[in-house]
């Protein structure tokens, strides 16, 4: 009878073998607020991608007999001004918001932790690289923005198209107008690291400088970088917003999220819907990527994770 | 002024008569709001419209403009024009007769020498005239008798009509202002807070920036009219409000100026307490046609020049079918509503100027553009929905200022265009950097570095002359001219210009007429510019206010005298 009962060190051995990442896992799922986050996340960019294979009317199609119009069934988040789809400029627009928001983002997370890393490495680089990053968090963003639209608009428009151009003009901005954060907290968390001793034993046997960032730096500030991902990607669709918001950016008739916004502002008495839906889109999104965020920041830290 | 003018206006005023059968006074009260608050019934002391046309209740002009930009004697006898003598055969002056028997509302008689005086005051140049332009090129006023005053000018004056005529130039009385000339103009409180007029009525109290009392003239000329007895004209809110007020409670009879959006003011007018009327002046949004290449090829400064002509618009043909692809109908419904109409003419007022000949573009003819299209050799031979012809696709960048009912026409637009075969990229610039004129900058309208461009102008007055001006060859905006100049589509036509020479000869007024309509035709028949809306004012009424005739050549209040109390 006994025998059939296995014992703990069996248990043990039988009990699949965990990666850090279901811990990781582990912990992300007990922050509520970080799950509801991600599922809305993941529900936003599956709508977005998914979407306008799924809802066949096109966002920029005029029908004029149709205009302000209502929520209905023909139109699930009614018409604007012109008699387009509102819920279709709400699937290609956030398809445009959520891609500059990611893209941007991406871009700031790879220079600035570069930056970060090799300031916080290499005394020499330190002062230098943390100068230019001065400069840079002294730069606005806005005036920045309109001077590099009017000197490179033209030689991007011909090279990829009005949409292209713009797109690959405004991520560009943004990301290089972002990643000053992300550079100065990798830095400091390289600066304490260096000083650990399993930097100093890894250095005693000889491992070269490329080595010691890719296999003992690097995966030890992952947390704040996957932080400062997540916040950036809020911001990027902030300030896409903004500019759109501004009548900058992108072609008059190309939606986005903060396009729509701006559109519906001049009909905020009448019809304040049509506000609502770009409006909410954008805070829901941005509150939900930054819930993702702090829900990684706690899962991320071996010191909190477990508790 | 013919014949046939004088008696249309007569005709005009008989129709607004039935308040001159009421005796002076009997309809009581009238109310009138301006949504900004006049601060000065002087007008040579203010530019602003709303002291203007405040002032306009109390003093006038010898002559004023009706609501179709023809000039009225008011104050004088009649128009003087070459014909009948009062303009000399040289155009070096002009002769006014002034009414017999017209007194101030104090009383005393109007002379000529007040209208000598007039002059003297805002061609002081210790002053500062507010309206100094309408005295520009006078050399002197000499009173000839007690009824008559010669205008002498500098040079030859084709339109000799600034001086004294509109709002803008009214006559005051000498007795009063007297002492208040030059420097010590702006401090003679008294006289220009409550100046003493012929008009139908006579200030009793004045609180600047705020609001006006007023009643009946007792020395008016016409013995049954104003046919109010008191009046208020209050100042100050925003146009929303002014319009509610009329519209919707019905506290005022008559707001001023309501810019608002058109179902915001359909919604008003829907509450059944007011009228909503609109007067049309000469601002036409228009999308000009560049006749150079745009391409950002080129190099700078030979960009949008006349060195190299554009690819593609430079044909006619695809010039008519991008205008006929579209439905100015439904752009005036959408953007303007009644504060617009749509119009084929670039000079669409005053109706004397007004060509006829261009109205077949009111009707949208998407087939027909297409046929022409095709007739030209312009067909979509890759399958991509747009056409092209050796290698030149039709492909546009529309460029205007952002504002939201020009984007939403820059969409409309674009969608008809596609559906002709042309394919439209659509840009909208800030409209302090597109108006700015900064010639560093590569977004200004003059510069035009796109293929069509949508804005809206228009000219101060009744006098086209210097408007249509604006396209002779030479006005063409080019790095010589440092991007200056009105003349954006690069439009130079020889039989063009000589037409703007002969004008400026001209003083006959069916003679100019005759040349600015020419003149129209050409740039509308050559489809240069695409004239779209032509955008007017609206103010609105209270249903039981009658005789309003909503002019935007001159005061709104033009004709208080004839309005009444409909009953």
């Amino acid at each position: 009878m006994t025998d059939t009962m296995p014992s703990n060190a069996e248990l043990e051995a039988i009990r699949p073998p965990r990666s850090q990442w279901w811990d990781v896992w582990d912990q992300f799922k007990t922050h509520k607020g970080a799950l509801l986050g991600a599922g809305f996340f993941v529900l936003v960019i599956l709508a977005v991608v998914a979407g306008p294979f799924l809802w066949h009317i096109d966002p920029t199609y005029i029908d004029i007999r149709a205009r302000n119009q209502g929520p209905s069934l023909a139109h699930p988040f009614g018409t604007d001004q012109l008699g387009r789809d509102t819920f279709a400029r709400m699937l290609a627009g956030g398809r445009v918001s959520v891609a500059v928001g990611v893209t941007a983002m991406l871009l700031s997370l790879v220079l600035g932790t570069a930056v970060g890393v090799l300031a916080g490495y290499f005394k020499r680089l330190d002062g230098p690289l943390m100068r230019l990053t001065d400069l840079f968090l002294a730069l606005p963003l806005l005036p920045l923005l309109l001077v590099i639209i009017m000197l490179f608009r033209d030689t991007l428009r011909a090279a990829f198209g009005p949409e292209g151009g713009i797109f690959i003009l405004i991520v560009f901005v943004i990301g290089i107008t972002s990643w000053m954060q992300t550079a100065r907290i990798v830095r400091g968390d390289v600066l304490a690291l260096k000083e650990r001793e399993f930097v100093l034993a890894a250095r005693s046997i000889g491992t070269p400088p490329r080595r010691m960032i890719r296999r003992h730096i690097l995966p030890n500030v992952l947390s704040p970088i996957m932080v400062s991902a997540t916040l950036g990607i809020a911001n990027a669709i902030i300030t896409e917003s903004a500019l759109s918001f501004l009548g900058l950016g992108f072609p008059s008739d190309f939606p986005t999220w903060g396009r729509l916004l701006f559109d519906a502002t001049d009909y905020l008495q009448q019809y304040p819907e049509r506000v609502l839906w770009p409006g909410l889109a954008i805070s829901l999104t941005v509150l939900s990527v930054n819930y993702i965020g702090d829900g990684l920041r706690d899962a991320l830290d071996p010191r909190i994770r477990g508790r | 002024m013919n014949i046939r003018h004088l008696l249309l206006g007569a005709a005009a005023s008989l129709a607004l008569a039935p308040a001159a059968f009421a005796e002076r006074g009997a309809d009581g009260h009238v109310s009138i709001i301006y949504w900004q608050a006049p601060s000065i019934l002087n007008p040579f002391l203010s530019g602003g419209t709303k002291d203007i046309e405040a002032a306009s209740l109390v003093i006038e002009p010898l002559a004023r403009y009706d609501q179709d930009g023809n000039m009225v004697p008011w104050l004088a006898e009649e128009i003087p024009t070459v014909e009948n003598g009062g303009v000399a055969s040289d155009l070096t002056s002009i002769t006014w007769k002034l009414k017999p028997g017209l007194v101030w509302s104090d009383g005393s008689p109007v002379t000529a020498e007040d209208v000598k005086f007039t002059a003297d005051y805002c061609m002081n140049e210790e002053m500062g005239c507010a309206q100094g332009s309408k005295f520009q090129g006078v050399k002197s006023v000499e009173v000839v008798d007690e009824l008559t005053v010669k205008v002498t000018f500098e040079g030859p004056k084709p339109f000799p009509y600034g001086p004294f005529v509109g709002a803008q130039s009214p006559i005051i009385q000498k007795a009063q202002f007297e002492n208040c000339t030059g420097a010590k103009a702006p401090s003679c409180t008294d006289a220009n807070f409550g100046p003493i007029g012929t008009g139908p009525f006579r200030v009793t109290e004045f609180r600047p920036n705020d609001v006006i009392q007023m009643e009946a003239n007792p020395n008016y000329r016409d013995p049954n009219k104003p046919a109010f007895a008191t009046l208020t004209f209050k100042g100050g809110g925003d146009a929303a409000a002014a319009g509610r007020a009329v519209l919707e409670t019905g506290e005022f009879d008559y707001a001023w100026n309501l810019q608002l959006a058109p179902d915001v003011l359909a919604n008003m007018e829907a509450a059944g307490k007011g009228k909503v009327v609109a007067g049309f002046g000469t601002l036409v949004e228009r999308i000009m046609v560049n006749l150079t290449d745009p391409s950002p090829n080129l190099p700078e400064g030979e960009r949008s020049t006349r060195k190299h002509p554009h690819p593609f618009l430079s044909d006619p043909q695809v010039r008519e079918a991008l205008s006929l692809a579209i439905d100015r109908q439904l752009l005036t419904e959408i953007g303007y509503g009644q504060a617009g109409r749509p119009t084929c003419n670039v000079l669409p007022a005053p109706a004397i100027y007004a060509s006829d000949v261009n109205d077949s573009c009111l009707v949208q003819d998407i087939e027909r553009a297409k046929k022409i299209l095709e007739a030209d050799g312009w067909v979509d031979t890759n399958g991509d929905g747009v056409r092209e012809r050796d290698g030149v696709e039709l492909r546009i960048l529309y460029q205007t200022s952002t504002n939201a009912v020009r984007q939403d026409f820059q969409a409309l637009i674009k969608q008809w265009w596609a559906e002709i075969g042309v394919a439209t990229e659509l840009r909208n610039i800030d409209a302090s950097v597109f108006f700015g004129g900064d010639p560093g900058s590569p977004d200004t309208f003059q510069k035009f570095y796109a293929d069509v461009e949508m804005y809206a102008n228009n000219f101060d007055g009744t006098d086209p002359e210097a408007y249509m001006a604006n396209w002779r060859c030479d006005k063409i905006a080019s790095p010589e001219t440092q991007w200056q100049g009105e003349n954006v589509p690069r439009f130079c036509n020889a039989a063009y210009d000589a037409l703007t020479d002969a004008m400026a000869r001209t003083a006959s007024i069916e003679k100019r007429a005759e040349l600015a309509k020419m003149m129209n035709d050409i740039l509308m028949q050559n489809h240069i510019m695409i004239p779209l809306v032509d955008r007017g004012r609206v103010s609105a009424h209270s249903n039981t206010l009658g005789g309003v005739v909503l002019n935007t050549w001159d005061s709104e209040l033009w004709n208080a005298a004839d309005w009444y109390r409909i009953k």
